[in-house]
């Protein structure tokens, strides 16, 4: 029995270990490296890489990227708590509002940014029917900035918020929001009271899910920021291509897999604790 | 009352969600190059039909989402049987790790293994870098959704077919496989959807002859506007929406 | 007496429980015989051992002389009907019922389904899915999975509590006519004692992971070995340390004559349960008597001060437990 079980299990583990643990592993390595003379790494062996990152042009772009990333989602939450809600409340076509907020996810990440330069950029649709209803004498620069990142990555994950949040409140019992009305509370109270604290679960995991996204995204801040190196994931990027430092590079992936393991190890033991 | 603002709310969030790729898919319908609407013509997807170097990157990128959702799926279906049966700490925390880490950095330090691999052995970066590449990051979704449908999989089934004289092997493939195949075959499409999608980590490993369809599109989107990225994006959106309508049929099975 | 299956000494440990602890049994050949007791003593597992899904910790299993302990379930000549039945959903009722046989590389697949769908009076269902079988059709394609490849035992796991109260009687019954007619030896495992009673010809009693006392239902109900069995097959008034089974207790107003022990006593309850009076009597030393009492015999009132009494030949006497 176990060794039907051990040859099932072979191809994974040979597949995780060889193009998941072993490729980790050399960044790990070359983190620990100099940088070479021709872009590859060198002894000696150093923590430079690590203490860069205090160098307060480096610090500025990592609290930049934490930055933009709570504010994409603050704002997932803001706009995808009420939706949920109203998801979970309806009484038909649960599903079809349900895969209405699923398929745009699942279709082509890269299309849907490039649907937001097509409506964003000077001559884009916004700034073309503003100027021509004379609202707009000049484009409003709408693209290549933060305000450009942070849409992105809120329609880029606002799913990932509303998924779980829906699961919480689904799971509700309706019997306690009317033992809440039946006590007297008043819709709004009941919703603050009962609804809210209730699907805490569902809030947390869709933060959560939201932020390490929007944190590591590399593709919303490389083609809505512009060229600018905005954010970490560009930032990492650049060190493997242009900057050719490959030992800098790597240490910043392990801080920001570092940042993301920590987030989803916390959400993890908070879900534990609950139990 | 309430929940009619409520309703108003969600009208809007829908519009969000959705008129970013309505409005690209009717201009890909526009006969201007600009973002004035002028006649509805085919032009742009004829243009987009004519350019070999977009039709070539799709094929490599069906190329490779087929074979990477072949081999993701068939490895990932087993692992999720295995572990099923029992389970493994290590295994399935390094599939969930696989699944949290943030592309960028499963980009660069495949990159860095490949480019270690070419150091030592010759290895090339081309088409089976890619694919491996992207049954890697398939493996931990589909380990995800045949686990979803194995875990109110009755385990007596498969005793109930020991019972009658079937080996493990027999239990597996006559008993269990075949009540597991809507959860694999879910499974394949969400791997192929983001693999045929992929363009961060493939940027990465891609060689000269590999370039994949999101790639191309990638470089468009940089250069300039045409509207024939427009007609392309249509395109794949539709096929990938008609998938995912798919994924959630078999799911609600 | 004809033995088709025998454990020796058989234990099965976990690392923080003995489920079964050094357990014997002879299972005689062509006999109905149930496996009973509380939850948790070990009765599931004893039969999950027998079946192959687990592996015993020490002792032997012999099936017909040869031990059997060690081989996986699929060369064993013993099938299983599950407590939920275990039907394969995505076959029909007919492929459900040939999957053995199939694995068996039986040429010949017509002769011995056409004869186990008749036996079992399921012509008509053959090609439905389980999900199209009322609940007693599907136990009864689960009989004909099993039988169809004429096992050396059956084993019937909790087999009448997936079925609707109401149909468990009438299934019982069949159940019973079924073992009579194929002649297959049936182990069956029970927590219900009225079902055991009325369906073996040998009842092991089990407790703790070990068998408490084995022998008819006659011997097991009106000859129990300790209190336990006593008191888990029937309801027992213990008074000065003897049993006496509620339906044989009397109550008269009157002490009864002949030499009888009687004991006086007070009505505390009396319930009509319709064909009799259910009946709950103070001793004078403080016990309670429980008795069912047939409506002919007068009726009674909480406070009515009555004698309690009985035959000797119905007392229950076990020897003193440590």
């Amino acid at each position: 029995m176990n060794r039907l079980r051990s040859y099932f299990l072979a191809p994974a583990v040979f597949f995780l270990v060889l193009l998941f643990v072993t490729p980790l592993g050399i960044i790990l390595g070359y983190s620990l490296l100099s940088r070479g003379a021709y872009g590859g790494v060198e002894l000696p062996v150093t923590v430079e890489n690590y203490l860069r990152l205090f160098d307060p042009l480096y610090a500025l772009i990592l609290i930049r990227s934490v930055a933009y990333a709570a504010i994409a989602t603050l704002v997932c939450l803001l706009l995808g708590f009420p939706l949920a809600l109203f998801i979970a409340r309806s009484q038909k076509h649960k599903t079809l509002f349900l895969a209405l907020v699923v398929i745009p996810f699942w279709t082509s990440f890269l299309v849907r940014t490039y649907a937001w330069m097509f409506l964003l950029r000077d001559t884009g649709l916004i700034n073309f029917t503003l100027q021509r209803l004379g609202i707009l004498s000049e484009p409003l620069p709408l693209l290549y900035n933060a305000f450009a990142v942070v849409l992105g990555l809120v329609y880029g994950y606002l799913p990932f918020m509303v998924l779980p949040i829906y699961a919480a409140l689904e799971k509700l019992d309706r019997a306690v929001l009317e033992a809440a009305a039946d006590l007297g509370a008043r819709p709004f109270e009941a919703l603050w009271r009962v609804t809210l604290p209730l699907s805490m679960p569902g809030i947390r995991a869709g933060t959560v899910l939201v932020f390490i996204s929007c944190l590591g995204s590399y593709l919303t801040p490389d083609l809505l920021g512009g060229g600018k190196t905005i954010m970490i994931g560009t930032l990492i990027q650049n060190q493997f291509t242009s900057a050719r430092n490959w030992p800098f590079g790597s240490a910043l992936s392990l801080v920001l897999m570092a940042i993301v393991m920590l987030m989803v190890l916390s959400a993890l033991r908070r879900q534990e604790d609950r139990l | 009352m309430r929940q009619r603002w409520l309703s108003f709310y969600a009208a809007g969030a829908y519009l969000f969600l959705h008129l970013p790729l309505a409005v690209l898919a009717v201009f890909s319908f526009n006969s201007s190059r600009f973002t004035v609407w002028e006649g509805f013509t085919l032009a742009w997807y004829e243009v987009a039909w004519r350019d070999e170097h977009l039709l070539e990157a799709t094929m490599n990128s069906f190329v490779v989402a087929a074979s990477a959702t072949g081999i993701a799926t068939a490895v990932g279906t087993l692992c999720a049987y295995a572990l099923w049966k029992r389970g493994c700490l290590w295994i399935s925390a390094t599939l969930y790790l696989s699944l949290v880490t943030p592309e960028i950095v499963l980009g660069v330090a495949l990159l860095a293994f490949y480019q270690w691999l070419f150091r030592h052995l010759n290895f090339q970066l081309g088409m089976h870098t890619v694919i491996l590449a992207h049954v890697m990051f398939s493996i931990a979704y589909v380990v995800t959704v045949v686990s979803a449908r194995l875990r109110g999989f009755d385990r007596a089934q498969e005793e109930a077919a020991m019972d009658l004289g079937a080996t493990e092997w027999q239990a597996f493939f006559r008993v269990t496989l075949p009540q597991l195949l809507p959860g694999v075959f879910s499974a394949a499409l969400l791997a192929f959807i983001i693999s045929f999608d992929d363009f961060v980590i493939t940027s990465f490993v891609a060689g000269v002859d590999s370039e994949t369809l999101p790639m191309v599109i990638y470089s468009m989107a940089r250069k300039g506007f045409s509207p024939a990225v427009n007609a392309i994006s249509t395109v794949i959106v539709f096929v990938l929406g008609v998938l995912i309508l798919l994924v959630e049929r078999l799911r609600e099975r | 007496m004809d033995t088709v299956l025998e454990l020796c000494q058989v234990s099965k440990r976990y690392p923080h429980h003995v489920a079964v602890d050094q357990l014997s049994l002879e299972v005689p050949r062509g006999s109905l015989f149930s496996l009973v007791g509380p939850s948790g003593c070990g009765k599931t597992t004893t039969l999950r051992l027998i079946a192959g899904f687990e592996k015993p910790s020490e002792g032997q299993i012999f099936l017909n002389g040869r031990e059997i302990s060690h081989l996986p379930p699929y060369q064993r000549n013993v099938t299983t009907v599950f407590q939920n039945y275990a039907l394969f959903p995505h076959l029909s009722a007919r492929a459900n019922i040939e999957f053995g046989l199939r694995h068996r590389k039986v040429q010949d697949l017509e002769t011995p389904v056409r004869k186990v769908i008749e036996l079992l009076e399921l012509a008509g269902k053959e090609s439905r899915l389980p999900s199209e079988l009322s609940g007693g059709e599907k136990q009864r394609v689960a009989l004909a999975r099993s039988l169809v490849l004429e096992p050396d035992v059956l084993l019937l796991d909790e087999p009448l509590s997936a079925l609707d109260p109401r149909l468990r009687k009438q299934v019982r019954a069949e159940l019973k006519s079924l073992q009579r007619r194929v002649g297959i030896t049936f182990l069956l495992v029970t927590h219900d004692q009225e079902e055991a009673l009325s369906l073996s010809d040998q009842i092991a009693v089990m407790r703790g992971g070990r068998i408490e006392q084995v022998g008819s239902p006659q011997e097991v109900y009106l000859r129990p070995g300790s209190r336990f069995v006593a008191s888990f097959l029937g309801a027992v008034n213990w008074i000065n340390n003897v049993g006496v089974r509620p339906e044989v207790t009397r109550i008269s107003l009157h002490p009864p004559g002949n030499g009888h022990v009687s004991q006086p006593a007070t009505i505390r309850t009396a319930t009509f349960l319709g064909n009799c009076y259910h009946l709950e009597a103070e001793l004078s030393s403080g016990e309670f008597a429980v008795a069912e009492v047939p409506r002919g015999n007068g009726v009674y009132r909480p406070g009515d001060r009555v004698h309690v009494w009985w035959h000797e030949q119905d007392e229950i006497r076990v020897p003193d437990e440590p």
